[in-house]
């Protein structure tokens, strides 16, 4: 299978892996997929509490190529977001950013998953906190 | 199969082919992979039919073989395709005579060399086996260690997905994470998990395939780059991160896409 050259170049030098610590303020985490599928990802967001904005973002994913290729892209995007417009994020757009083939689809689905599933855990846990362009 | 394509376990054929006979039931065996690497006699293990290919011993892509027994029993086939009457009426077509040569002389030179070459492959399996499983742990070797092809190995690596570790060597090696028939679909390996392997590691399995001129360079190689790999992707697994934590992955409620 030929994978695009953004596809690689994520595979190779994937960023922002990692996880935040358990006491880290304004986390959320993310965590979909099933390992007897294959695809295994985790997700995480780190929110200025004040701001509303996503300061930072970390991911691990167990997957193929292009599963990796679709979180680290994903932490790329989600970082200077508010968490209003992370939401935004379509699988569509990660497909069109990284080229991947009909078979690969559900790798950005999943990866869409993984913010939405973020975004909800953060918003739980922070229920008090606004969401949104809450700076001005 | 007379020995598996993915995990190179060889069937007691012998005792298969007596029984049949024992029954009356005839039998055929896919010894694709055995032909030319371990010795195949249809005598002597009561093989009435047998399908083999020459792309597996470096002959021409596009012929294979069909041995049908004449007599005790003779056995008696149906031609999937009528026309000419061609091979006893067996197989109609006119016959490709340079893929017919070069079948004809990769067997010859394999029966030639199998012996040594089978030592020599097995010496240099056994050697990666050592490299890989020495180093990586949660590793597990997958086949009867006993009953293999020597050219064969394969080897699940739990909390990394076979593909990823495919990309992270496909730049120098040709590796797969299935059978060749199987290369285009994302679905688990059915034979990894007919063993009985979880459903996770049956996505991560690798098989290693040696062959007439790997040297004992490339597999040091082979195998140094093969830990690197999975210790990159292991650290970028949820799953291994969660192991590391003592969480026992399969008391997580996963929710399958």
């Amino acid at each position: 299978m030929a994978y695009s050259d953004k596809v690689v170049d994520h595979y190779n030098n994937p960023r922002n892996v990692g996880s935040f610590g358990k006491e880290t303020p304004g986390v959320g985490t993310g965590l979909v997929g099933a390992p007897e599928c294959g695809d295994v990802m985790k997700l995480q967001i780190r929110v200025n509490l004040e701001t509303g904005v996503i300061e930072d973002a970390k991911f691990k994913t167990f997957g193929c190529g292009s599963a990796i290729a679709s979180s680290s892209l994903a932490t790329e995007w989600l970082k200077g977001k508010t968490i209003d417009e992370a939401a935004k994020i379509k699988n569509t757009d990660i497909v069109n950013e990284l080229k991947l083939p009909p078979v690969k689809i559900h790798c950005s689905v999943l990866a869409e998953d993984a913010i939405k599933a973020a975004l909800a855990d953060y918003k739980e846990k922070h229920a008090s906190v606004p969401s949104g362009a809450a700076s001005k | 199969m007379f020995a598996n394509n993915e995990i190179g376990t060889i069937q007691d054929v012998a005792a298969i082919g007596k029984l049949a006979k024992e029954k009356g039931i005839i039998f055929h065996t896919d010894a694709t992979q055995a032909v030319g690497k371990i010795p195949v006699d249809v005598e002597a293990m009561g093989i009435d039919l047998l399908s083999c290919t020459a792309h597996l011993i470096y002959g021409p892509k596009g012929v294979g073989a069909l041995y049908v027994r004449r007599k005790g029993p003779r056995v008696r086939i149906a031609p999937m395709m009528d026309g000419g009457g061609h091979e006893r009426g067996m197989r109609s077509g006119t016959l490709p005579v340079p893929l017919i040569v070069g079948f004809g002389k990769a067997a010859e030179i394999s029966r030639e060399v199998m012996a040594e070459e089978g030592a020599r492959l097995a010496k240099l399996r056994d050697r990666l086996q050592d490299v890989i499983l020495s180093s990586v742990e949660e590793a597990f070797l997958n086949g009867r260690p006993d009953r293999r092809l020597p050219q064969n190995l394969n080897i699940s690596f739990a909390y990394v997905e076979g593909e990823s570790v495919l990309m992270g060597l496909n730049k120098e090696t040709a590796l797969s994470s299935g059978s060749a028939c199987t290369s285009s679909t994302l679905e688990p390996s059915y034979v990894i998990a007919a063993l009985g392997a979880s459903a996770e590691l049956a996505h991560s399995s690798i098989r290693f395939s040696l062959h007439r001129f790997t040297t004992a360079e490339e597999v040091e190689y082979v195998g140094q780059r093969t830990i690197e790999v999975i210790k990159r992707l292991r650290e970028m697994s949820p799953l291994y991160e969660l192991a590391k934590e003592g969480v026992d992955i399969k008391t997580i409620k996963w929710k399958a896409d």
